[in-house]
């Protein structure tokens, strides 16, 4: 597949053609793919603590959070309310820092507030990993447009396999079931270590993967707040002292 | 089914407990980045503790799994991941090479293990 977008766009047409590319950046992306595997998953999973597919299609649209749907999913039914509420939203932290890392590179001197509404919600790991790498490539006023497309692109996938994941569970043996949820946290791992070039995304990335479960084993609560703040501040001080040296 | 959960409704339990205490992260993403310059100092710092969270995230669902997940035991999950990483590496950093291996190594261990 080659996208094609045309050489001169018009002022028009721009923002449609940078939507496009996006949608097939998506589709090119090992993320449609094996999110689409993890979501037949999470249908399963839906499909058996007894919800409808219309609700599990919903949760991918409003959530858009593998982790929080499965949570949310397998507790809804048993824990109080507000222990699934706070479980769901721990689960979640990532995204402050990730919307904030990320807008500063979408918007220019005329973007609004609002044009940045649809970029925040479908921001998640796969959509935030692809772009961070992509957008310095771009045009800053096609960066919205390119980041939506490519959002949508992203969450297409798995709002069909949710539906599909309700109709075959049951029938996929539970070894091939984790399998499939399986296929999220081995893909993100790799994109992201393949997407981390500079000094400092990888000792977050390496110092992250061993303090994160360590905090978990600590029961400290908000293990992954803490995990972000103190693997990612060591990082920026080695990145630091590797500028100053230099 | 809890009470609670079945006078709620699946519907609006959705929206309370799932949907709004997830998006509130975003939303405050939203209006902390408002002002803040590409370039400047803390975006970098911010930058890098997103990406050890998400790194967090991804060895926390290897290592505490739930769902169908769960039933696998924790050595062949952790053996899966060094498998297909040390694929991953060594396949030209083929994503597609180290998600096939570790898939492989997942549930020919999973059969192998089994009781």
């Amino acid at each position: 597949m080659s996208s094609a977008p045309p050489a001169a766009p018009s002022p028009h047409d721009s923002s449609l053609a940078a939507f496009a590319h996006g949608v097939l950046t998506a589709g090119r992306s090992v993320f449609a793919y094996v999110l689409f595997g993890t979501y037949i998953g999470i249908g399963a999973l839906a499909h058996d603590f007894g919800f409808s597919v219309g609700w599990m299609v919903l949760s991918t649209v409003l959530i858009w959070a593998a982790p929080a749907q499965v949570i949310l999913i397998s507790t809804l039914g048993s824990a109080a309310l507000i222990d699934t509420a706070l479980a769901v939203s721990l689960s979640s932290v990532r995204f402050m820092p990730m919307v904030v890392a990320l807008l500063p590179m979408l918007r220019d001197a005329r973007t609004r507030t609002r044009h940045l509404l649809v970029p925040t919600h479908l921001t998640a790991i796969s959509v935030w990993v692809e772009a961070m790498r992509l957008l310095p490539t771009l045009p800053r006023d096609h960066r919205i447009a390119f980041y939506n497309g490519l959002g949508t692109g992203l969450i297409t996938p798995p709002i069909i396999a949710g539906a599909i994941g309700f109709y075959v569970a049951g029938q996929v043996p539970v070894v091939f079931a984790a399998g499939l949820l399986f296929l999220t946290p081995l893909s993100m791992l790799m994109s992201i270590t393949r997407n981390s070039r500079t000094l400092i995304d990888r000792a977050a990335l390496a110092l992250g993967f061993v303090i994160g479960p360590l905090m978990a084993a600590t029961k400290v609560g908000l293990d992954l707040m803490w995990t972000g703040i103190i693997a990612g501040t060591i990082a920026y001080v080695v990145h630091r002292l590797r500028e100053a040296v230099r | 089914m809890s009470a609670a959960f079945s006078q709620l409704g699946p519907y609006l339990a959705l929206i309370l407990v799932g949907f709004l205490p997830n998006e509130i992260w975003r939303l405050l993403g939203l209006l902390v980045a408002r002002g803040l310059n590409e370039d400047s100092e803390i975006v970098v710092w911010v930058r890098a503790v997103a990406t050890a969270i998400l790194a967090g995230v991804i060895a926390q669902l290897i290592v505490t799994s739930s769902g169908a997940l769960a039933t696998i035991p924790l050595a062949v999950r952790v053996a899966a991941v060094v498998a297909g990483f040390l694929a991953f590496l060594l396949i030209r950093r083929s994503v597609f090479a180290g998600v096939a291996i570790g898939e492989a190594v997942l549930i020919v261990g999973a059969f192998a293990l089994a009781p």
